[in-house]
């Protein structure tokens, strides 16, 4: 938050009339990531079961990377939390100090049941007895580190394996609403402060759910593409092509959802809803119609709507994937920003605006925002190179009973 | 009940054997004493030092400038707003205050704004009123038709 110099410059941000702590916005551009980045762990998990509890086989070679992809955002996804807050170091004291009475200090738990619970086991399971077999062709450091991540279970046993499948199986059905939950969560943060008629629908939690549910699945299929170009190998394009559909989809149960809370917002025009109607097209013009709609949902759904009904070259198909994926994550991200930022700019009140002013050079949150979306694709390079799901054993054939 | 999940048990117990340990001691004393927060924490923050000192005590030793300041439109005024808190000040005198020379001073009272009253609060458009010289030149901070 830049601090202000005198009345005059604090006025010259300020359309019409606002309160006095309405002038800095306190959220900024860190919590817009956040959101982004926990949507983009719960997107990513819901592809991985889509193949897992609903049986898509075409979906089989992105799942440990989906799941991979989950685990890698989810490690960061507190980080821009944290880097926010004006005592860092003092984050911990959430978890020690447990209450019911604040929606934010819950956060912890939910975070910690979903990394702990639901996504390091699954992988852990999927990934046993890979490990043990990786820790036995190892040497040294690596064979120790193995044998630790097997936490010493050296069992190989078909038998254990299929303990591994069963219990895999019983996780994933757990973390389907697990993943609902977290990010329902983040977006009942925000539906729930009755005070700001841009946040405050009970469709907030729904709404944040399906448009995580796109950036996710976007962004395996984004990652998907690059990890195949980079180790050469072919892409297996039934799976793209079936990732594009369920991107379809849920893109326009996502668009539904929207365009119904718009819709309803529009139709009822209670007293904040002039006030918005400014908001939208003035402020938020350029990363409302634009970006969010424009780029985020009429592009992709059009052509992947085309896509649906007719199929071009498989170059050409690939080509129109991978921009795809970046209009949708770009999009998403936008989403993000009219919530968080929107519902900042304009005055409880009703009766004027603030503005929020982007540093992109040497403004911390920027810097900061960009440092925790780029760290997650480092510890994901990591974790292809620990865990590769190309190099994992066939799966074990559990015969039906 | 198979060996990876006896393991994995094992693995958790200690982990949340650790939290619980971590919660144990680092809870601060005082917490939900009264609500979701430290009851020390009324205690520590009412016994902190009180910065500001009223215009009282200030009339004290300058009784000179609170008597013409009394007889002025800024009769209402604690001196500290303008000359900054005073505690220190009051005990040692060698303790400079705070003296803002220049405009700023005045037009963050004074200045046009659409949202306060002008019957209340005089304002003048600072780009027209006397523009380029202090404020102080004309007017005497403490008793301004002075
Ligand atoms: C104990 C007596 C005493 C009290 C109480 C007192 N002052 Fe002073 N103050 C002095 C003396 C003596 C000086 C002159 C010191 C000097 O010239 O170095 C002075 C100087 C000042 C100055 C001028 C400093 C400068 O740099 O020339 C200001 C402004 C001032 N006081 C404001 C206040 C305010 C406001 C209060 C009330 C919060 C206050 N004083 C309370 C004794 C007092
Ligand atoms: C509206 C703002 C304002 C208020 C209120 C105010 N002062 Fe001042 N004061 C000033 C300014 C500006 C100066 C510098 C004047 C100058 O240099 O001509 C000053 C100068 C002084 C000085 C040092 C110069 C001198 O004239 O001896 C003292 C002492 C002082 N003030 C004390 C007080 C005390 C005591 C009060 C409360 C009774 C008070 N002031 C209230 C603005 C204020
Ligand atoms: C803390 C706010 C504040 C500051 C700072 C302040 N004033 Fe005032 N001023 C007032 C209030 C309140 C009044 C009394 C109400 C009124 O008449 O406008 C007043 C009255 C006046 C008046 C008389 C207006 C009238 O005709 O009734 C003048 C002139 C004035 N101030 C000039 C100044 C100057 C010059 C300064 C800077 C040294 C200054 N003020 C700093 C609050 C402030
Ligand atoms: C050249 C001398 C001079 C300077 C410098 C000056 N004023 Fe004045 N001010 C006056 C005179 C004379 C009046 C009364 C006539 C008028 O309203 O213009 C006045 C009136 C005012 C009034 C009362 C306005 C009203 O509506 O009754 C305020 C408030 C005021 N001045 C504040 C300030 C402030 C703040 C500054 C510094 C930015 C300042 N003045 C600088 C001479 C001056």
């Amino acid at each position: 938050m830049d601090k202000i110099q005198s009345l005059y410059e604090a006025l010259t941000k300020v359309d019409g009339f606002i309160y006095p702590n309405e002038l800095a916005l306190n959220w900024d551009m860190l919590i817009v990531m956040y959101p982004y980045i926990t949507g983009l762990v719960a997107g990513a998990f819901i592809l991985a079961s889509l193949n897992r509890v609903f049986d898509i086989k075409a979906l089989r070679p992105t799942y440990e990377l989906s799941l991979l992809t989950a685990l890698s955002f989810m490690l960061v996804a507190t980080m821009p939390l944290i880097t926010h807050l004006g005592q860092p170091l003092r984050f911990y004291e959430m978890l020690i100090t447990p209450h019911l009475t604040s929606a934010m200090a819950i956060f912890g738990f939910v975070y910690l049941w979903y990394l702990m619970v639901v996504l390091l086991l699954e992988i852990w399971f999927d990934y046993r007895y890979d490990m043990v077999i990786w820790s036995r062709e190892k040497k040294g450091f690596m064979k120790f580190f193995y044998k630790a991540l097997t936490l010493w279970v050296s069992d190989t046993s078909p038998e254990s394996r299929k303990t591994d499948e069963k219990i895999g199986y019983f996780i994933t059905v757990v973390g389907i609403p697990s993943a609902f939950l977290l990010h329902g969560y983040v977006g009942f943060i925000f539906g729930s402060i009755k005070a700001n008629p841009w946040w405050s629908t009970v469709m907030m939690p729904v709404i944040f759910l399906f448009s995580a549910m796109v950036s996710g699945i976007a962004l395996v299929m984004f990652i998907y593409m690059v990890v195949s170009y980079l180790r050469k190998q072919k892409i297996d394009m039934n799976a793209l092509d079936t990732i594009a559909k369920y991107l379809f989809y849920i893109l326009i149960i996502d668009f539904t959802l929207e365009s119904l809370d718009q819709i309803h917002r529009i139709y009822e025009a209670d007293e904040s809803f002039d006030i918005l109607k400014i908001l939208v097209r003035g402020k938020l013009f350029f990363t409302f119609f634009i970006m969010q709609i424009g780029v985020g949902v009429v592009i992709p759904l059009a052509t992947l709507g085309f896509l649906q009904f007719k199929k071009p070259r498989v170059r050409i198909r690939k080509l129109i994937y991978w921009i795809i994926s970046i209009c949708v994550l770009v999009g998403i991200f936008y989403m993000r920003w009219n919530v968080v930022i929107g519902g900042q700019l304009f005055s409880k009140s009703f009766y004027g605006f603030t503005s929020y002013k982007v540093n992109l050079i040497g403004g911390s949150d920027v810097t900061l925002s960009l440092l925790w979306f780029i760290v997650p694709f480092f510890i994901l390079a990591f974790l292809l190179w620990l865990l590769p799901p190309w190099k994992k054993a066939p799966p074990i054939e559990i015969p039906e009973e | 009940m198979p060996l990876q999940v006896k393991r994995l048990l094992l693995v958790f117990a200690i982990f949340i054997g650790i939290m619980l340990v971590l919660k144990y001691v680092l809870t601060p004393d005082s917490w939900r004493e009264y609500g979701p927060y430290r009851g020390n924490a009324i205690g520590e923050i009412a016994s902190q030092q009180a910065k500001y000192v009223q215009k009282e005590s200030c009339a004290d030793c300058h009784d000179s400038i609170a008597e013409i300041k009394s007889r002025g439109e800024h009769i209402n005024l604690q001196c500290e707003i303008c000359h900054g808190p005073g505690y220190q000040h009051v005990d040692d005198e060698n303790f400079k205050m705070e003296i803002t020379k220049n405009s700023t001073l005045c037009l963050q009272c004074h200045t046009m704004n659409a949202a306060s009253p002008k019957n209340i609060i005089k304002q003048i458009d600072a780009t027209e009123h006397n523009e380029g010289e202090e404020c102080i030149t004309c007017h005497n901070p403490h008793q301004p038709w002075l």
